[in-house]
This record gives structure tokens, C-alpha cells and sequence, in this order.
């Protein structure tokens, strides 16, 4: 019975689930495509069982096989009676087409009898023939009528009778704009007819034929007589209604089941949980339908659907059906979803649950965002894919946390352009501010930069934080000094340390970085800007010492510490009088 | 009217690529491969659109496609490629790179060959290495280059056990896809939407040109170049931008089309009939565009069903017109001489589709809703 969580939980089935929640949003014609693709499961899953090998899983597929179809029973009726809301006239042609949906055998019998080299002396001949008219497929059964005729010419003409009786019986088809009285009035001199021709005797010769006119004038006792050929009692209720009650109302409808269901029964058995199930829709009481279901398919999955499409028809609007039918609490999960659980747990079926989410109208959202947190992320394909997910609904707390695990992922794996590059995506000031770090202590450590072709391009990315905009900025007077743009140069490096953005901590490399600009033999650095780099350079040694490490290696570090400084004094000295020389002459010429 | 087959496959298919055909051989495209992703298991797979000998009521061939083998892969299926008419290129997101055999006789496949970390991340930590995705894979038999999410670029040879060149750190991005230019140049497209031109005959790991999208780095998914021109070379992006690329001038696209809603995952120009152009996406849809100047002739055709001549090119270079004669029609970016017609070639949208190829009057493409669609009357 345990049709989702069973342990053969094979590709049909993830079929079955991906094309139903697949179709859930597009109510009008959901309903129909739901059953075709039940149907077509159904079939798959046959075919499977046959060709399976060893019984055992042969035997699983079947069984599974007969609660889809016992699903797809419940369903088609439950889609006529609540969401087609058929009325009078037409609903008997819904039935109709009901019954005969679930009555297979009609095709593999007619093909077998057809396929014989003298139909009308198969021993089943008239078996089918009555099948054909107690599903009122009469013209196909004057067909297999005409075939006795031409067979024994003695018979002809009572045949010929019969077949006219059937081809005259009044129906509603759909094109037809006659109305139900003219029908009811059409039919009841047909009715009559019939009566007259059974009176007569003129089908006396022949019990077969006699039996099939007594059917068609809705005959209870000819009808019993058929129950192996009926097989269940609500094909006995469609086929008593089309020839006794053809113009049957909706609200007749529970009148009419619950006797055909104590008829067909007699009293021997009890009825099975599928038929309270249909006895509870012929009543139209919803409730008690999905109820039954509950209790007799064991799982949440089919009633799930089942509610969740009547709601949609707001069938359910008044009562609060969610609380009468609630299984066991899971926390988080909204009840209606309740039976889905497992089912999106399976690592492939992610985006069928957004798909889902979407479409429940309270906790949907809620469901969604705890839903995008467990999809695990083993490629950026994949995370890419939850991203547009997250950034069409506006989820933008989930966008800024997957691109943020993406970028501490990338960060692990030493990818620190990948990293720059999702926490740019993410507007993720911190992480950002991070990673340039990271990028500058590789500087300081290896002297080159790595990653050029993302630091190079950042363009208005780099305003995101304040070190990425120093980590650009830096890079560029890199590029400057490497295309001798030293005046230009020069004065970005001064710029980075008088406006701040430059962190404390790398003052002194770019103060070392000033070095070979203040040696080079043309002057670079302005009077002004050498007092500039000079205050710098206090403002830095100023706050040192109450800094310095007690430890050796700090004594150590503190003595390469001041030769440099020492030297960017005298270079800074040397600069400022070569500098003010060149001013003065300058001023003086 | 243009009849497309689906199947549903009880897979997330994230590749279809159609077997080359022999060279000069009259064949039509009959077999092709898939790989799955995003499933426990994912396979490769190898199917049959031929007929066996069973034609339908119209004469045309029936249109389901069959199951001819597969093959279990670990991993998701990151990229596909025939090396040739019997070996299968397979890019795995474990890094792990594999050539696999079909065997016609008796259809199987099995692995002829395995790079197992072709692709892998070095832990700041030191030389431990963990797989990283493996995202492309193009092949010229026997050569076969693979980029991936660790800016890794590998040059194989399906005869070598080794890496015939790798070059290390090639992007500080991911890398998205790879195609050849010129024998030994390849071009790459990474997420911070630029385009790089490699040299394999240059030592180093800096590439010999660089391209880029201007400002706003829009990550680029898939590249193609065009069959005849090799200088033309199309692009498709995290918006669903086309971009048109003439990779001899300027480093900027010539042509940018606005195109899909979200994500364009492939974009493959006709092999045969350049002038069209297919493209597909995340947000489910799957385009044909036609660029032929002989569009009057052939509008009826196209206007129905589709969405007809969304002409949204930014003309951004116009050197390109100087040789218009010469010029793939690609280039010619003026709005009133030529036009392009786009098709939208699925019936409704669902999820995304990840991947399409074509040959020949043929089209095949996969998508995240388990179905593989084939079409064999594209120019109907």
C-alpha cells in the first residue's frame, strides 16, 4: 500500500511525482493530465511488471499498479462530481465514460473475439456483446449484432429489431442543444418501444437477445443476473441509471448508489474501503472522501493531492479541513506537505519542491527558504541554479548566504578570486574586506600579485568595501609604476595613506614602495608631498613603540624596522632638498 | 510544422550531443548521448533516434527515440564530447575526466580511459588535493582540453596517461567553457564575463589575448565559434545575453543580443548552415535564430509559433561593416539591412534546459524536467 515510501522507489514513480507537481499550477486542465499521467505510469509500471524476472518484484509492480489504479478510480470520479460539477444529462455521459475507462478487459475481449476466424460462434460472443450494451456502447454492439445476423439467417431478423431499438435510443451527445425535457420525453416513447417488442415475444427465440432488450429497459433482476459481466457495484449503478434514470440529477445520485450497492451486494459481503470511499463521493461529502482515503491508502501522498486540488476549486474554504485530517506534526512543514517530506528529501526532486512551495498559499514561502538552505551545493552549475531561484522570488537573505558559503568554499580551496568574486555578488562588504587581506598578505609574502585578470577588472565593484577599493587602487599604482607613469604614480600611492583608505598596517609597505621613487634620479615627489610622506611616516613610528613585542623575534623585526625607517628618513631628506633645489630654480628661471 | 519528440527519462539529462557522422558520408544523424546530473546515480547514456524499420502512416519515422546503452558515472555529468564515432569524452564534477568505448557489436559502453583528478583544489593547508568540478571539455581527436571551477586548464592526448600541458591557476575564476579557435589556440569564457585566447605553443600561464564584456563582468556560460570564420565567435551569458565576438578586433563584443530571461547554457551555431544560430537556457525556453538574408522567402515559415525578429542589437564597433561582403552575417550590425528571426522551438516552458546539439536537420536537448526532446525537421 505504501506507494511513496516504499523501498522500490523506481524511476516511474519519480516520473509520476515530477509531471504532477509539475502540472499542479495550471489548475484547468490539472485534474485530466493528472489521471493521463497516472494512466500512462500505470502502463509503464505494467509493462515492468511483465518483463520483471523474478516474481517477487513482478508482484511488487502489479500491486503497485492496482493502487494507481484504484487512485486514478477515486480520482476521475472525484474530478466529474466536484471540479466538472456536471448536471443533469451530461453527468451520466461522464459516468459513463468512467466506467468504461475502468473496465479493461472490453478491448482484449472484443480483440480476441474479432480476431477469430468466426466471431459470432466464439464462446464468448455474447459475452462481449453484453458488455458493449451494460456499458451503452451501442453502436459497436449492433455492429457485433449485425455479424450473428449475417452468420445465421434464421436469426436476422430479431436481430435486425434489436439493432434498431438500439440505434433509435434517444442520448444526449454534447454538440446537441436539445433540452432535457425534450430528451426525457424522446426517451420515454423509446422506453415504450422496447416494452412493447419484450411483451410481443418477439425476441422470444432467442435468450440472448431477449436478456440484452431486458437490460435496456433497465431490468434490475436481467441486470443481477449479469453481476460477473458488471463485476462491481458502481458499474451496476451507471448502466441502472442509463437505461432507467438517463436524465439522473447530481443530487439523486447517493439515492440511487446506495441502493445499487446493497442490490449488487446482497447482503454477502460488506463493502471494502475503496467502495466507501465512492459511496462517500456519490454523496458529494468531500470530507468523508478524503477521510477514507486517508485511512485506506495508508499514506498522505494521493489525499494530499486530492485536498490540495479541491482547495484550489475553493471546495474547502469553509471548514478547516487542514486540522481534521492532520497526520503527525513534523515541525516546520506545513500540513498539506506533510506526505511530500520524504519525497524532497531526495537529493534530484529540489527543484520540483520550489515548483510545489510556490503554489501553498500560507507556509509556502516559509517551506521554500527552509527548503533552498538543505539543498546541498556540490557545483557552481547547481548553486547557480538556487540562486535564480532565491533572486526571482527576492529571497535576498538566501542569495547573500549561498554566495557567501560559496565564497568561504573558495577561500578553503585557495581560490581567492573565486572568493572576491562571489562575496562582489553577495554585496558582502566583510567578506570582501577579507579576502583583499588575504590578497595583500600574498603580496607582502611573495612580492607579486596573483589574479590580476579579476583585480584588474573590478571596476564599480571595487566601491564595496573600503580595502577592496585599496586593493584595487594599490594594483593600480603597480601598473602605473610598471608603465613609468611615476608622477602619476606617486601621487596615488600619497593619496592612498592621506585619505585613509589605506589600513595602518601596510603604511609602511607603501612607504617602502616610495623608496625607488624617491631615489630616482628625476625628482617625483613635490616639496609638499615629501612633508606629506614625512608626517606620515611620524604619525606611523609615533604609535609603534608602545607596540613592540617583548620577545626576540620582535627585537629582531624591530631592528629591520628601523634601518628602514632610518633609511626612508635620508631618502625622504634627500628627496625634500633636491625637490625644493628644483622648485626654487624652477621659480627662479 | 516542426514536430518535436519527448521522452521522460527519470533523469536530470545535463548534456545531449549527437555522434558525429563520417565525413562525406550521406548519413543522417541517428545516435546520440546524454549525461544526467543531480541524481544518486547519473549515467552516460547512448540512444538511438533511428528507424527500425518501422515508418509511421505519413512516411516519416517514428518519433521515439530508443535506449541503446549506459553507463554508470560518478559525479555529475559536467560536459559530454565525441572524440569520434566510437569514444566519448565525459567531464565529471568530481574532476575526474573519462573517455568511454561503445562497443557496436554487442551495444556496451565501458571506461577506455580515466584522468581521475584532472581537476582539484590545493587546500591552503598544502598539497592535499580534493576534486573540483570539471565544467568543459572540447575535443580534436586525439587532443582533448578541459577547464574547470579550479581555473585548471589540462591538455590531454587520448593516447597519453599523462597531461600533455596543464596550465596551473590559468583564471582566478571559475572557467566555464572551452572551445577551440585555430589549432593550438583555445578560447575560454570565465564567471567574470571575459574571453581568453590561449596559445599552446606559448610557455607560461598568461593568455595570449584577453576579452571582456564592459563593467559589469556578467558571467559568461557558453561559447561557440563559428564553423567557417574562425574569427567569429558567439557567447552566452548569466542574463541570457548573446554576444557576438570578432575575436581579430578590439577586446568588446561586436554585437550584443538580448535573449534569454535567465541563464544561457549553450549557445551552438549550425554546423553545416552557419547562418543559424540555437541557443538555450535556464529559464526553459529553446531558440532557433536565423540570420540568412533571404528572410521575405521565408518568413511565413517562421513567424508562426514563434516570437519573430526581437532585433535588439547595440551596434557597439562599426568596423565590421567595411567588408560587408565578406563578413559573416553574424558581424553586420545594421538593424534595417538584415534581420534575425527567432524561433522559439518548445512547445511550453518548464524547467531549464541545459543543453541542446544539433546536425544536419536535426536537434536534440535535455532539460532539469527529465525529458530529452528530439526534432529532426528543423528547416522544414
Amino acid at each position: 500500500m505504501d506507494l511513496i515510501c516504499s523501498s522500490n522507489f523506481d524511476g516511474i514513480c519519480l516520473w509520476l511525482i515530477w509531471y504532477v507537481i509539475s502540472l499542479f499550477c495550471r489548475l484547468v486542465r490539472v485534474s485530466k493530465n493528472y489521471r493521463s499521467v497516472i494512466r500512462a505510469c500505470m502502463e509503464e509500471m505494467h509493462q515492468v511488471a511483465i518483463a520483471a524476472k523474478d516474481p517477487a518484484s513482478g508482484r511488487q509492480f502489479s500491486s503497485q499498479v492496482s493502487i494507481l489504479s484504484a487512485v486514478e478510480l477515486i480520482w476521475n470520479l472525484c474530478e466529474i462530481l466536484f471540479i466538472e460539477v456536471a448536471p443533469a444529462g451530461p453527468l451520466l455521459l461522464h459516468l459513463l465514460d468512467w466506467v468504461r475507462l475502468h473496465v479493461w478487459e472490453v478491448d482484449i475481449l472484443s480483440a480476441e473475439v474479432l480476431g477469430s476466424e468466426n466471431p459470432s460462434k466464439h464462446e464468448r460472443f455474447w459475452n462481449l456483446v453484453t458488455i458493449l450494451v451494460l456499458q451503452g456502447q451501442l453502436d459497436e454492439a449492433r455492429q457485433m449484432l449485425s455479424k450473428e445476423a449475417d452468420a445465421s439467417p434464421a436469426s436476422a431478423g430479431t436481430c435486425k429489431v434489436l439493432g434498431d431499438l438500439m440505434r433509435t435510443m434517444p442520448i444526449l451527445s454534447p454538440g446537441n442543444t436539445q433540452t432535457l425535457t425534450e430528451l426525457e420525453l424522446k426517451w420515454q416513447h423509446w422506453h415504450e418501444e422496447c416494452e412493447r417488442h419484450l411483451q410481443d415475444g418477439t425476441f422470444a427465440s432467442s435468450p440472448h437477445l431477449e436478456t440484452l432488450c431486458k437490460i435496456m429497459l433497465g431490468d434490475e433482476e436481467a441486470l443481477l443476473g449479469q453481476k460477473e459481466l458488471l463485476s462491481n457495484w458502481y458499474h451496476f449503478l451507471v448502466t441502472r441509471l442509463l437505461y432507467s434514470h438517463p436524465t439522473v440529477k447530481p443530487t439523486e445520485l447517493h439515492f440511487y448508489a446506495q441502493s445499487s450497492l446493497d442490490l449488487f451486494l446482497g447482503g454477502d459481503s460488506s463493502p471494502e474501503p475503496l467502495d466507501n470511499i465512492l459511496m462517500a463521493a456519490f454523496e458529494f461529502d468531500i470530507h468523508q472522501v478524503i477521510k477514507e482515503c486517508s485511512i485506506a491508502l495508508s499514506n498522505w501522498w494521493f489525499v494530499a493531492h486530492l485536498t490540495d486540488l479541491l482547495d484550489h476549486c475553493k471546495l474547502l474554504q469553509s471548514h478547516n479541513l487542514y486540522f481534521q485530517c492532520q497526520p503527525p506534526k513534523l515541525p516546520g512543514w506545513p500540513p498539506g506537505l506533510q506526505p511530500l517530506r520524504p519525497v524532497l528529501h531526495l537529493c534530484s526532486l529540489w527543484q520540483l519542491g520550489v515548483d510545489y512551495f510556490d503554489h501553498c498559499p500560507e507556509l509556502g514561502r516559509v517551506s521554500l527558504e527552509l527548503h533552498i538552505e538543505r539543498i546541498p551545493l556540490n557545483t557552481e552549475q547547481k548553486a547557480l541554479k538556487v540562486l535564480r531561484i532565491c533572486e526571482q522570488r527576492q529571497m535576498t537573505e538566501q542569495v547573500r548566504s549561498i554566495c557567501k558559503i560559496l565564497a568561504m568554499k573558495a577561500v578553503r580551496n585557495n581560490r581567492l578570486g573565486s572568493a572576491l568574486s562571489w562575496s562582489i555578488r553577495a554585496k558582502d562588504a566583510a567578506f570582501a574586506t577579507l579576502v583583499s587581506d588575504r590578497f595583500l598578505r600574498d603580496y607582502c609574502e611573495r612580492g607579486c600579485f596573483s589574479d590580476l585578470d579579476l583585480i584588474d577588472n573590478l571596476g564599480p565593484a571595487m566601491m564595496l568595501s573600503d580595502r577592496l577599493t585599496f586593493l584595487g587602487k594599490y594594483r593600480e599604482f603597480h601598473r602605473l609604476y610598471g608603465e613609468k607613469r611615476f608622477v602619476d604614480g606617486a601621487s596615488l600611492l600619497l593619496s592612498l595613506m592621506t585619505s585613509q583608505i589605506a589600513p595602518r598596517s601596510f603604511w609602511m609597505t607603501l612607504l617602502t614602495d616610495a623608496l625607488p621613487l624617491l631615489e630616482h634620479k628625476q625628482v617625483i615627489f613635490s616639496a609638499e608631498q615629501t612633508y606629506e610622506l614625512m608626517r606620515c611616516l611620524e604619525d606611523l613610528t609615533a604609535g609603534r613603540p608602545g607596540h613592540g613585542e617583548p620577545d626576540g623575534q620582535g627585537v629582531q623585526d624591530d631592528d629591520i624596522e628601523t634601518t628602514k625607517v632610518e633609511m626612508l628618513r635620508l631618502a625622504l631628506a634627500r628627496n625634500l632638498a633636491r625637490a625644493i633645489i628644483k622648485e626654487g630654480s624652477l621659480e627662479g628661471s | 510544422m516542426k514536430e518535436i519528440y519527448a521522452k521522460f527519462v527519470s533523469q536530470k539529462i545535463s548534456k545531449t550531443r549527437w555522434r558525429p557522422v563520417p565525413p562525406g558520408s550521406l548519413q543522417t544523424a541517428e545516435t546520440f548521448a546524454t549525461g544526467s546530473w543531480d541524481n544518486e546515480e547519473n549515467y552516460v547514456s547512448l540512444w538511438s533516434i533511428g528507424d527500425f524499420g518501422n515508418l509511421d502512416s505519413d512516411g516519416g519515422f517514428e518519433g521515439d527515440h530508443q535506449l541503446l546503452c549506459d553507463i554508470r558515472h560518478d559525479g555529475d555529468v559536467m560536459d559530454l564530447q565525441f572524440l569520434d564515432q566510437e569514444r566519448i569524452v565525459a567531464a565529471s564534477s568530481t574532476g575526474c575526466v573519462t573517455i568511454f568505448l561503445h562497443h557496436q557489436n554487442n551495444q556496451t559502453l565501458s571506461v577506455s580511459h580515466q584522468w581521475t583528478t584532472a581537476h582539484c583544489h590545493t587546500g591552503p593547508g598544502g598539497p592535499s588535493c580534493s576534486g573540483a568540478p570539471c565544467t568543459g571539455v572540447v575535443c580534436n581527436n586525439p587532443e582533448i582540453v578541459t577547464v574547470g571551477e579550479d581555473g585548471r586548464i589540462n591538455l590531454f592526448r587520448a593516447d597519453h596517461k599523462e597531461a600533455v600541458r596543464t596550465i596551473d591557476n590559468a583564471d582566478s575564476s571559475t572557467l566555464h567553457a572551452v572551445t577551440f579557435l585555430r589549432t593550438p589556440e583555445i578560447l575560454t569564457v570565465n564567471s567574470i564575463g571575459q574571453l581568453k585566447i590561449w596559445d599552446f605553443r606559448q610557455p607560461g600561464n598568461e593568455p595570449s589575448q584577453i576579452l571582456s564584456l564592459t563593467g559589469d563582468r556578467v558571467p559568461l556560460h557558453c561559447v561557440d565559434r563559428h564553423p567557417n570564420q574562425q574569427h567569429v565567435v558567439a557567447t552566452g551569458g548569466q542574463d541570457g545575453m548573446l554576444s557576438i565576438w570578432d575575436v581579430r578586433l578590439g577586446t568588446m563584443p561586436v554585437s550584443l543580443l538580448k535573449a534569454h530571461e535567465a541563464e544561457m547554457w549553450e549557445v551552438h551555431f549550425h554546423p553545416s548552415n552557419p547562418d543559424h544560430l540555437f541557443t538555450c537556457s535556464e529559464d526553459g525556453s529553446l531558440w532557433h535564430w536565423d540570420s540568412s538574408t533571404d528572410v521575405p522567402e521565408k518568413s511565413s515559415l517562421f513567424h508562426q509559433g514563434g516570437r519573430n525578429s526581437t532585433f535588439l542589437s547595440h551596434s557597439i564597433s562599426n568596423q565590421a561593416n567595411v567588408h560587408q561582403s565578406l563578413i559573416s552575417s553574424w558581424l553586420s550590425t545594421d538593424p534595417a539591412k538584415d534581420r534575425i528571426e527567432i524561433t522559439s522551438l518548445l512547445p511550453s516552458r518548464t524547467l531549464s534546459v541545459n543543453s541542446l546539439d544539433v546536425l544536419g536537420s536535426c536537434l536534440v536537448c535535455g532539460t532539469d524536467a527529465e525529458a530529452i526532446y528530439v526534432t529532426r525537421q528543423l528547416f522544414s
